[in-house]
């Protein structure tokens, strides 16, 4: 199967690690993965911050450097969201795509580290991807999957609201922070690299030894 | 928008998980939940489609039940209807239903400035307004204020030395208070839940029998409703009676319900008026998208699951309607651009506020729209805008190479309690071009 990838440009710009793994994980999966090197941004940015010209003009855009393919994957909830919203393409979150799509659970992936899950709002609420990245991961090999508390609480990153409201942005990450903490896992995965920077960046500063990586750099180990 | 004190954020995550949970149990036992949110939804689309029509039968019937109807423009207007009235019948004092519309108008202060004393009988409003504090939830407006502090209150307020902090000792000091008040009472003023075009109803839902008795004992009945609570039919309520108690308290069905149309010789107030505000509600209609807002019951479950609102707590909306619903509707009441431009930015967009509307308020499509409406293009963002719009410029862009890039998107708020990612050591289409290319 033909698909493109829909990096996005957070993952292309910080996380190219997410947008590598998200490659080898479709390419393992069968899939020949094309990259349309045009590509720049879905416009979520713009569309949330309420500039609603610009982000009409980048959503017309993407629908451009996109059209003819069948199969469109992104390694983002979020932007997978926008995208639905804004343009007829047919795209998918790679949780969504490989479950649904692909009617694949276990992707040969091996991971011997203690991991936890955070469910992203916009991969919960906007595309309901339900228990999908959970049930690729419990198909891991070795990994110690532990339930994060309160899950479905926002981790407080929001997009601008992180810096238009930094001081309520950062009181909700605390909250999360202390749920990952009490798993006592290594590792804080989940589908959206953007709220990965805010809970990555959150645990950095506070000198935690957790790390985060997208869900994809699991699926690819 | 700035987070509380421990003390109230302890209190309000305490408060509203509680409620949370009580509302997701019994809306569970609902099978159809889904199809009567859609009713609701459906309904109040409609209504506010012939709002102009509805509003006019329900003028109508209420005054062939014998009730008395005035328009009132704004708040202005509203607490000038009221204060006549009340002062036509020479009431010093009145008793009150919990009302948020009257809160929205300041109607106490403007009685307060005739002369005239208005009691709160809800004991939560009560204890807001022995404090002379303001309602921080829509439902529970002393949210923010645990027992001890409300033992104080009514000890130093009600003269009564030695009271526990018993809630239930509370409870019955509140009611002595109150019992007199009633007795008393010439005038009663409520706000209104629902009122029916067809039947010329109007309805107050409630926990505590205080509604029930304002709306009954005083001989003169006063009601400020929002242009926007018409429902079109009686069988309306069918779904409404479902939808609010279950959203709101949790309950499968509020204590008390008391509907009324017009006056009748025999019970009740011998004379009623129906006052029917606008207050920008007009000005909320004429927006396509936002207009949705109006459809709201005032049930507050989307504060109850707002991660900013247990934060930040109800007082830092700045109005009587605080949390999603606020942020959506204070905006558009007060006019754009006005005063609460900032709300529509107190929000992550996490969505789980749309989750639990009962009348399906797209409350995050909503914020976005008003976001675009107060002026959300801000130059660092029209320059990235400009910078993704070409491919060579959104690779100079990712190198850095555009001016104002990374200055202009407020690095400075998210190094305040987060690092910045490490910079990778190339960018994903840089190791696409050397390994596919």
């Amino acid at each position: 199967m033909r698909v493109a990838l829909l990096v996005t440009c957070l993952v292309d710009t910080l996380f190219p690690r997410a947008g590598i793994a998200t490659v080898g994980v479709l390419e393992r999966a069968g899939c020949e993965v094309d990259f349309p090197l045009d590509q720049t941004c879905c416009g979520q940015m713009h569309r949330n911050t309420g500039a609603a010209r610009e982000a009409e003009r980048l959503a017309a855009r993407l629908a451009e450097v996109f059209a003819g393919y069948d199969a469109i994957v992104t390694p983002s909830a979020s932007c997978a969201a926008t995208v639905r919203e804004t343009t007829d393409l047919g795209v998918f979150e790679l949780s969504e795509f490989l479950v649904d799509q692909l009617g694949v659970e276990d992707v040969g992936a091996t991971f011997p580290h203690r991991v936890t899950y955070h469910p992203t709002c916009h991969s919960l609420r906007a595309l309901r991807v339900g228990d999908k990245p959970l049930r690729l991961l419990r198909a891991v090999r070795d990994i110690d999957l532990v339930e994060l508390p309160d899950a479905q609480e926002c981790c407080g990153f929001g997009g601008t609201f992180a810096i238009k409201n930094a001081d309520v942005s950062l009181a909700m990450l605390d909250d999360k922070l202390r749920s990952v903490r009490a798993t006592g896992a290594q590792v804080c995965a989940a589908a959206d690299c953007s709220c990965l920077m805010h809970i990555g960046g959150g645990l950095r500063r506070a000198g935690d030894g957790v790390r985060t990586l997208h869900l994809a750099e699991i699926l690819a180990s | 928008m700035k987070p509380g004190e421990p003390q109230l954020r302890r209190n309000l995550h305490h408060a509203t998980r509680g409620i949370r949970a009580k509302r997701n149990a019994v809306v569970a036992e609902v099978p159809d939940w889904e199809e009567l949110r859609a009713a609701g939804e459906a309904i109040k689309r409609g209504a506010m489609r012939r709002l102009d029509v509805l509003l006019e039968e329900l003028e109508a019937a209420v005054q062939a039940a014998g009730g008395h109807v005035h328009w009132a423009r704004d708040a202005t207007e509203a607490n000038a209807v009221v204060g006549d009235l009340v002062t036509a019948h020479d009431a010093r004092e009145v008793v009150k239903v919990k009302s948020l519309t009257t809160d929205e108008i300041d109607l106490n202060q403007a009685l307060e400035q005739r002369g005239v004393t208005a009691i709160e009988t809800d004991l939560a409003e009560l204890i807001v307004q022995l404090s002379h504090d303001w309602s921080s939830h829509i439902l529970v407006p002393a949210i923010h204020r645990n027992r001890s502090e409300i033992r104080d209150l009514f000890a130093r307020e009600l003269g009564l030395e030695g009271l526990g902090d018993d809630p239930e000792e509370l409870t019955d000091a509140a009611r002595r208070h109150l019992r007199q008040a009633f007795l008393r009472a010439r005038v009663g003023i409520s706000g209104a839940n629902f009122g029916i075009a067809e039947t010329g109803t109007v309805g107050v839902v409630e926990s505590e029998g205080n509604g029930r008795m304002c709306t009954t004992l005083p001989p003169v009945l006063i009601t400020v409703m929002g242009i926007e609570k018409v429902l079109p039919s009686w069988r309306d309520l069918e779904v409404f009676l479902q939808l609010l108690p279950r959203s709101s308290t949790g309950e499968r069905m509020n204590p008390y319900t008391s509907l009324w149309t017009g006056v009748r010789t025999d019970d009740g107030p011998g004379e009623f008026h129906l006052v029917l505000l606008d207050n920008g509600r007009t000005r909320v209609l004429a927006d396509a998208v936002g207009r949705d807002a109006l459809h709201c019951i005032r049930c507050s479950a989307c504060l109850n699951v707002c991660p900013v609102y247990e934060r930040v707590g109800g007082h830092a909306y700045g109005s009587v309607y605080p949390g999603p619903i606020g942020a959506i509707l204070t905006p558009q009441l007060h006019g754009i651009p006005g005063d609460a431009d900032e709300l529509p930015w107190a929000s992550s967009l996490c969505g789980a506020c749309a989750d639990v509307c009962p009348v399906k308020i797209d409350i995050p499509r909503l914020l976005v729209h008003l976001r675009s409406r107060v002026g959300g293009s801000d130059p660092a963002l029209r320059l990235m805008g400009f910078a993704m719009e070409g491919r060579r410029r959104f690779e100079a862009a990712q190198l850095g190479r555009v001016p104002g890039m990374r200055t202009g998107i407020g690095l400075g708020a998210w190094t305040k309690g987060r690092d910045l990612p490490p910079p990778p050591r190339e960018t994903f289409r840089r190791w696409w071009r050397r390994t596919r290319g």
